[in-house]
């Protein structure tokens, strides 16, 4: 197997990395702060449509990605009220924002543009392209650091690029800032926030919109980047497995990066069973490729990889005790 | 000159529904000083000092502080207005550190470097005037909760509070920690800084305050200068009535032995080492207290005893050894053998809070052939029954369709010592019986225990409360760290002796 090969398996671990990342990222800032969010998926899937429709409307992604990011978090704020301000059970919401999306998507997109509930292809700005970094074509040739930085740093959408910066500025933000300490704090011991004198309904409802915001980004990024349309149930889990990551990663953004590109990893793999084949010398059933990250995720679920302690107060309404 | 109040109330009411909590409160603490507040479970002390602290709204009424008539509509402006309140159940984030914990909701700036430096050269500063030493960088889930109590005063400190109120402040520590907290608040005093204390131990406010406020339904009944008066006195202004402080009991008339233990060994599912090699017995007609810091084994012990724990080792009921981990190691085949068992945890393992009181008294009991008619259950004589022990064991509202949570603290412990002491069991298990309950309800449980014991029954008894052990016990055993520390007499002992042996030390360590 040779560098361009892995450098090509390495590419596309990346881009199919960036949804899981984000959407990773997202359930963090939530369950940090004591939501539980399983409506990533449901959000991802909104911001995904809404982000293909106006793109191709308007012809430019960038006013896509605004208007998935609008779609996203408005069904943020769905959750928000019912399980911040009106004490709801966070699954359900969850569950319910996961079938709203799904249906309604698909019905908004046959009724918008009669093409079977998807959108129409997306194709010169109304798609991200790819950016080449500088002096990516002049290093080329240079052996080994040349490819490298061709093929796999330089050539990503700025979406890429975007969700990766954001796993150092989530660190720094949780770990370094005030509102960290306070996320954070809300999300292990709520009343330790209130008797200090700060709003708990405040704290999570800026989580729950943070949480919006990035799911939108991931969901523009499927309909927008990896994809140029939106299809029925692109989002395919990822929503899910971003939880399993999270579960993996301890909540953590570092191990959320590593957590996310592991899965990428698989999903690439996926792709290509003619690596698999060469690597291993006998060939693998593709299907049995195709379900490695989801049985990877069931194996994580069930606890197989060591303790991980969640926010403490994480699910649980906040109740004002006498 | 007279100087202002610290604080001053007048007037204040507020209700929930139809249950008025605090009714036309006024009251007038002095800077400087050492304020207790006295009196019984839902006497209405913790709804006052949260409307003072911002977490209830009065429904009338003003507050006074430093003589400037103030609103207090949240915490923010409680903590303004430099009070500071130091919760029964501590309001820390427990996988942070303490100076994380101090300066939360305190912070100086958007990030987080700068306040906490500034926090640690305060943190050092407090430590050195007022004995309050803590680990900036300790996690506050691996420290004590003495240490933890000392985190919560410092963050009312660093907070400038003048004002600081204590709820319930010593009812985890053992003496010698509620012995450091009292001199940290003498020193607070010398300060200048005001201190509420809100407790049920009249001892406390004896030996702490200086001025004691007495609160009964609601309703302030007396202020008196702490020198001024007695316990007696102070008892029966929160009661309303005489009541005895001391259990008057007889002689015990010691029988056989009823329970013996020998090496038991109980190791959690956590893997940790709870009960480490445990060896007692209990006689007939006898009380054994075990005395102990909660959460030094004395409830996998209760557990292992009432058979919802595994344990190795020996323990005989009657000369007969009995089942510690096989089929028959379960509560039904301990009740069997005529041991009975008051839970330290009424709320989760003595009833089920959202069922009804016959439906309660019926547990554990449920196979009795008595509960029975053919297939069925005879709810006509489980509520018969309910009554007829509602009645003996004096529980308000007698109305077995309650639910239990509908029932105060001591009526719900009432109910669990009507279905256990009424099976006529040869050995009582109980564990914390007065905790959360009124003083007029601890009077008829003790009376309750001592009856049981005359009858020639015999009682394990395990409490967090000195007091309780020292009152009630015909002997002393204390545990440590899952030890024995050994056994004492109650004559030939006092509070100061068990106290060290509370906390791991025997005679020969202090001398």
């Amino acid at each position: 197997m040779d560098l361009l090969t892995i450098l090509q398996v390495l590419d596309s671990t990346m881009r199919l990395a960036v949804p899981l990342l984000l959407a990773c990222l997202a359930g963090l800032y939530s369950e940090r702060a004591g939501i539980f969010d399983i409506g990533l998926e449901g959000k991802m899937l909104a911001a995904a449509f809404l982000s293909a429709a106006v793109a191709y409307t308007s012809g430019s992604a960038w006013v896509g990605l605004g208007a998935g990011i609008v779609a996203s978090l408005a069904l943020s704020a769905v959750h928000g009220l019912a399980s911040i301000t009106f004490r709801g059970n966070q699954l359900i919401s969850g569950v319910a924002i996961n079938f709203l999306a799904a249906g309604l998507t698909v019905v908004v997109a046959q009724s918008w543009f009669g093409q079977g509930g998807r959108t129409p292809q997306l194709a010169g700005a109304a798609r991200f392209e790819p950016i080449t970094l500088p002096f990516a074509e002049a290093i080329r040739d240079v052996a080994f650091i040349g490819p490298v930085y061709y093929e796999l740093i330089s050539g990503h959408t700025a979406l890429v690029y975007i969700a990766l910066l954001f796993v150092p500025l989530t660190w720094w933000v949780m770990y370094r800032t005030r509102f960290g300490l306070r996320l954070r704090a809300v999300g292990e011991n709520p009343a330790a926030v209130d008797t200090a004198g700060i709003s708990v309904v405040g704290l999570r409802y800026v989580a729950v919109l943070i949480c919006g915001v990035l799911c939108g980004i991931a969901g523009a990024y499927l309909a927008t980047a990896l994809q140029a349309s939106f299809v029925k149930d692109m989002s395919a889990g990822r929503g899910f497995i971003a939880l399993a990551a999270l579960i993996f990663a301890k909540w953590r953004p570092w191990y959320v990066l590593y957590a996310c590109l592991l899965f990428g990893f698989l999903q690439a793999m996926a792709l290509r069973p003619d690596v698999i084949e060469s690597v291993l010398s006998f060939k693998v059933n593709a299907q049995l490729l195709d379900v490695l990250p989801y049985i990877l995720t069931v194996i994580i679920l069930a606890g197989f990889v060591g303790k991980a302690i969640p926010p403490r107060a994480g699910g649980e309404p906040y109740v004002k005790e006498r | 000159m007279t100087t202002a109040p610290a604080i001053e109330l007048k007037g204040i009411s507020k209700s929930f529904g139809p249950v008025q909590a605090n009714k036309d409160i006024s009251i007038c603490v002095m800077p400087g000083t050492i304020h207790g507040i006295i009196g019984e479970n839902g006497a209405g002390k913790s709804t006052l000092m949260s409307i003072l602290y911002g977490f209830y709204k009065a429904d009338a009424g003003e507050i006074f502080i430093a003589g400037q008539k103030t609103t207090i509509p949240d915490s923010q402006a409680a903590i303004a207005a430099g009070i500071g309140m130091v919760f029964q159940h501590f309001k820390l984030v427990e996988n942070f550190t303490v100076l994380e914990n101090i300066v939360l909701g305190a912070e100086d700036s958007g990030l987080l470097r700068p306040s906490l430096a500034r926090a640690r050269r305060e943190l050092k500063a407090l430590a050195d005037e007022y004995e309050l030493n803590v680990d900036p960088d300790a996690v506050v889930q691996d420290i004590g909760v003495g240490m933890q109590q000392r985190v919560e005063i410092l963050k009312a400190l660093y907070r400038r509070a003048d004002i600081l109120i204590l709820d319930e402040p010593t009812g985890v520590l053992t003496p010698a920690e509620a012995d450091h907290l009292f001199r940290i608040l003498e020193n607070l005093k010398r300060e200048g800084k005001t201190i509420i204390l809100i407790t049920h131990k009249l001892r406390e406010i004896m030996d702490a305050t200086d001025t004691v406020s007495v609160m009964r339904r609601g309703e302030m009944t007396a202020t008196v200068k702490t020198a001024d008066t007695s316990p007696a006195e102070l008892a029966e202004l929160m009661v309303g009535r005489k009541v005895l402080l001391q259990v008057e009991k007889a002689p015990a008339q010691v029988g056989a032995t009823i329970l013996d233990v020998q090496n038991l060994n109980v190791t959690d599912n956590k893997g940790v080492h709870r009960v480490k090699d445990v060896s007692f017995n209990v006689k007939a007609g006898e009380i054994l207290g075990i005395a102990g810091v909660s959460g030094n084994g004395q409830s996998e012990l209760l557990e292992v005893l009432g058979g919802y724990e595994k344990a190795t080792g020996q323990i005989l009921m009657n000369g007969t050894p009995i089942d510690l981990t096989g089929a028959k190691s379960d509560g039904r085949s301990r009740r069997a053998r005529g041991i009975a068992h008051v839970p330290e945890d009424r709320q989760r393992e003595g009833l089920i809070m959202d069922y009804q009181a016959w439906e309660n008294v019926a547990f554990g009991y449920h196979h009795d052939p008595a509960f029975q008619s053919g297939m069925f259950m005879n709810h006509a004589a489980i509520k018969a029954d309910t009554v007829e022990k509602m009645a003996r064991f004096d529980v308000r509202p007698p109305d077995p369709r309650l639910a239990a949570k509908s029932f105060s603290g001591g009526n719900q412990q009432k109910i669990v010592l009507a279905r256990e002491i009424e099976r006529n069991p040869d050995l009582l298990l109980i564990g914390q019986p007065t905790r959360g309950v009124d003083i007029g309800a601890i009077e008829f449980i003790h009376q309750q225990i001592v009856a049981l014991r005359d009858q020639g029954k015999a009682i394990l008894l395990v409490s967090v409360e000195l007091e309780e052990i020292l009152a009630l016990s015909d002997r002393i055993a204390v545990m440590f760290d899952g030890r024995m520390m050994g056994e004492r007499m109650p004559q030939d002992t006092d509070e100061k002796e068990l106290g060290m042996m509370m906390a791991g030390m025997t005679k020969e360590d202090a001398a």
